[in-house]
């Protein structure tokens, strides 16, 4: 058994870049995940595993220390919340194209514009539909304890690598800031710059001997060449959705009705379950790990297995709860439940709605 | 005296000058009469004098000089517009061994990547930055710079640029040479064989400065033309340059070994 | 065993770390924790709350309507969380500062003199000490000896010499507590 903690969720982030075997982390304060650079800063990590730690400028400056890092073949992290999330999309878009691997842990917040500090789950369109220009995807994890926040680290730049991509965590304030006992997995190794060379032979680490140089970069001038690029990004992709769909299924093997939620909402449905079931309500939870890939098929299998209907809980407007529609294609019913701009729903009121928009509606 | 064939020409004996061969044969996409192709070869020809071949990541920037990794024969990295300095602050952390050096030009170092630029500067990143300078965008077409002189026309400036309304041109290697995080700071140009020797070997101490370890940033500004953005012939443009841009822009040393030279 | 708290109280009471104390004592006895704060500006100065739930299983919401415990220390705080203490449930408060008193009773109401008895012992800081006794009396969920290897693990090392004083803090707060 690893060691065991209380740490907040923001800390277990930090804390798990370091024992991932992360290179470095570049980043810049935003409330609710400061803790994780000031935590990083605290630790030492360049005394403890040789790992980078760095403030940037801005979250415009993160994200492209991420290209570099990333380019040249060294495991590299950030994160930030909302805004700073959309501050760097430029950057994620050029890291998509370029094909550099990172991870992007966004810590999210209410919006939009300035919005709060407090939870939200406003970001799941700009995360899961490509919130930058061009046409790409991201693999994005959403935890929902802390001990997640801290596995999905070394997952995540295992995705990464093994894909070529930027990787999102998307978390939200109340998992950032919320303390749980969080079992720490053991220190990872960091790659030598030796194996670095050997291991990632498109990285520029400088020209190998006799070999051709490596150049990244996300400009094509021809059309055609880049049009062959964006089908070879969307082949990637296609392997990402074959392989990589992640979801945990909560009491549904005898559910008339789901919930489908993710992060903070998928523990907070987690207590809606045990409270409808004791009013006689048979209600599951899906609860979505990968916002993107997404977990369709599964949703397809329930709704042609003859669930009555789905309740996507999310602290948005409705985001999720579109993927869900697209999946079902209208064959069950499919609502939406939401509290937005920082107030998380109470458990009780997640019941009433399954209640009066899925049940009786 | 005889004429010549190409035969007798290419003799080995008469080889005077050779392209390095950290110069790639892709011919370039500049405009004939342009500095950046000398740019270019003066610092790839650094590099191979340096034997760092194979230890060295260049950072494109984006403009002009956006297809720089056509043209050089080493390691690079197409960075955003203005965020080359951050590419290469990581770079260089994360492989401090290796020589890191950016390529940018005014829009994409004084304008739109401000922040980057005067920050890597400030953090004393132990990096290269060359910096072309020629007052005007030109790969979108002749738009106004930060580098811009006083009632010089431009596509946006088109009566001139009128400081009052439209600021004044930015000296931001000056403002960087104020900053205690730069270890060597020199403006150059390139438009004549004399002044191509001395920038050439301002951009070897730069390298020199990063091999050996010294502290710091360094820091390479190249008053260049832009006879196409300008509207003149070659030779019009860099006699433009030499009694417009050279009296803002002055040629010579700014900071050496951490120091502001004494004016 | 599921307990599921509200602590609530200003900022700068130790509304916090005894929260922290309390979910690092269940960690201790091999129990699930969650503590999740109200956060943002308002705990500078203003008023801070914390929900701890220990269970012996999986723990769903962190974020609660209702509690099975309410400890409670200043007016604002019984103002908002009087009500959501589940029928059966405990409160628990400090009466200094209070002009209102509890009213309910459906709910079994206990008072501790934190306060006055951390005043008494010399260390107003220990006052949050002296309140968790009180409510380890009232609910034993988990063991003193656990407590104080919670305390040894939430305080950093230069303040382990305070905890024979944290201990007689929880123990005149195990004495006092009274029920209502």
């Amino acid at each position: 058994m690893g060691e065991l903690k209380l740490m907040k969720g923001n800390e277990a982030l930090a804390e798990a870049a370091i024992r991932a075997g992360a290179d470095g982390y570049f980043g810049y304060p935003i409330t609710p995940q400061s803790e994780v650079i000031e935590y990083l800063m605290a630790e030492k990590p360049f005394d403890r595993t040789g790992m980078v730690v760095l403030q940037a400028e801005s979250e415009v400056a993160s994200i492209n220390m991420l290209y570099g890092g990333g380019g040249s073949g060294k495991k590299v992290m950030t994160s930030s919340s909302s805004p700073g999330i959309s501050l760097m999309q430029e950057g994620i878009s050029y890291l998509a194209g370029g094909e550099v691997p990172c991870v992007i842990a966004n810590v999210v917040r209410g919006g939009p514009g300035l919005g709060d500090i407090q939870p939200a789950q406003s970001d799941y369109f700009q995360s899961v539909k490509g919130g930058g220009h061009g046409d790409y995807r991201l693999p994005c994890l959403a935890p929902a304890s802390v001990q997640e926040m801290s596995d999905f680290v070394p997952v995540a730049f295992d995705l990464a690598f093994k894909y070529r991509t930027p990787v999102l965590i998307i978390a939200d304030g109340l998992i950032g800031q919320m303390m749980e006992k969080v079992e720490l997995f053991d220190q990872m190794p960091r790659l030598t710059d030796q194996e670095v060379i050997e291991k990632y032979p498109w990285a520029t680490t400088g020209k190998p001997k006799g070999k051709e140089r490596r150049i990244l970069t996300s400009l094509d001038l021809d059309p055609h060449k880049l049009e062959k690029h964006n089908q070879h990004l969307h082949a990637k992709y296609n392997e990402i959705k074959e392989n990589e769909v992640r979801y945990e299924l909560i009491d549904t093997d005898d559910a008339d009705y789901l919930f489908v939620a993710y992060g903070s909402s998928a523990r907070i449905c987690q207590k809606s379950v045990k409270l409808a079931r004791e009013k006689g309500i048979k209600v599951g939870l899906l609860r979505i790990i990968s916002l993107w890939p997404f977990a369709s098929d599964v949703i397809k299998e329930f709704t042609a297995k003859g669930i009555k209907g789905f309740l996507s809980v999310e602290m948005s407007m409705g985001q999720m709860v579109e993927d869900i529609q697209l999946a079902v294609q209208g064959k069950t019913k499919v609502d939406h439940f939401g509290r937005v701009g920082g107030v998380i729903h109470s458990p009780e009121e997640v019941v009433e709605a399954l209640e009066q928009k899925i049940i009786g509606g | 005296m005889a004429e010549l064939s190409v035969q007798d020409i290419i003799k080995p004996e008469n080889l005077v000058y050779e392209k390095t061969k950290l110069m790639t044969d892709k011919t370039l996409s500049y405009c004939p009469g342009c500095g950046h192709g000398t740019a270019h070869r003066l610092t790839m020809e650094v590099i191979e004098e340096l034997g760092k071949e194979n230890d060295t990541i260049g950072i494109a920037p984006v403009g002009c000089s956006v297809l720089a990794y056509e043209f050089m024969n080493i390691d690079m990295q197409q960075a955003a517009h203005g965020r080359a300095p951050a590419h290469a602050t990581a770079v260089k952390r994360l492989w401090p061994n290796k020589v890191v050096f950016t390529y940018q030009g005014d829009g994409d170092l004084a304008a739109i990547g401000t922040a980057e630029t005067i920050h890597a500067c400030n953090r004393g990143e132990q990096i290269v930055i060359i910096f072309i300078n020629n007052g005007i965008y030109g790969m979108t077409g002749g738009q106004m710079a930060p580098t811009t002189l006083p009632e010089m026309k431009t596509s946006t400036s088109p009566f001139g640029r009128d400081v009052a309304s439209m600021g004044y041109p930015l000296k931001i290697t000056e403002l960087i040479s104020n900053l205690p995080g730069v270890q060597y700071v020199s403006r150059q140009a390139v438009h004549s064989p004399a002044a191509a020797r001395k920038a050439k070997r301002a951009i070897k101490k730069a390298f020199q400065n990063q091999i050996d370890n010294k502290p710091g940033l360094s820091f390479i500004e190249i008053v260049s033309n832009c006879n196409s953005g300008w509207k003149m012939t070659p030779n019009d443009s860099n006699e433009w340059m030499e009694e417009n841009m050279f009296p803002y822009y002055p040629l010579g040393d700014i900071k050496v070994d951490g120091k502001l030279i004494e004016k | 065993m599921t307990e599921e708290i509200i602590i609530a109280g200003f900022g700068g009471q130790g509304v916090l770390s005894m929260g922290k104390i309390l979910a690092y004592s269940g960690i201790m006895q091999e129990q699930e924790v969650s503590w999740m704060p109200s956060y943002g500006p308002e705990m500078r100065g203003g008023t801070a709350n914390v929900t701890v739930i220990v269970s012996d299983e999986r723990i769903s919401s962190p974020t609660l309507t209702y509690y099975d415990t309410a400890i409670i220390l200043n007016q604002q705080s019984m103002d908002k969380f009087e009500e959501t203490v589940k029928p059966g449930g405990v409160l628990l408060y400090d009466p200094n500062g209070i002009s209102k008193h509890p009213s309910r009773t459906d709910i079994t109401i206990y008072k501790i003199e934190g306060a006055k008895i951390a005043a008494d012992m010399g260390n107003t800081k220990i006052f949050n000490m002296v309140v968790l006794g009180a409510y380890l009396q009232i609910k034993p969920i988990v063991k003193l000896e656990n407590v104080i290897k919670g305390l040894k693990k939430s305080l950093p090392e230069r303040y382990h010499k305070l905890i024979p004083l944290n201990e007689d803090a929880i123990t005149q707060g195990m004495k006092n507590v009274i029920t209502t």
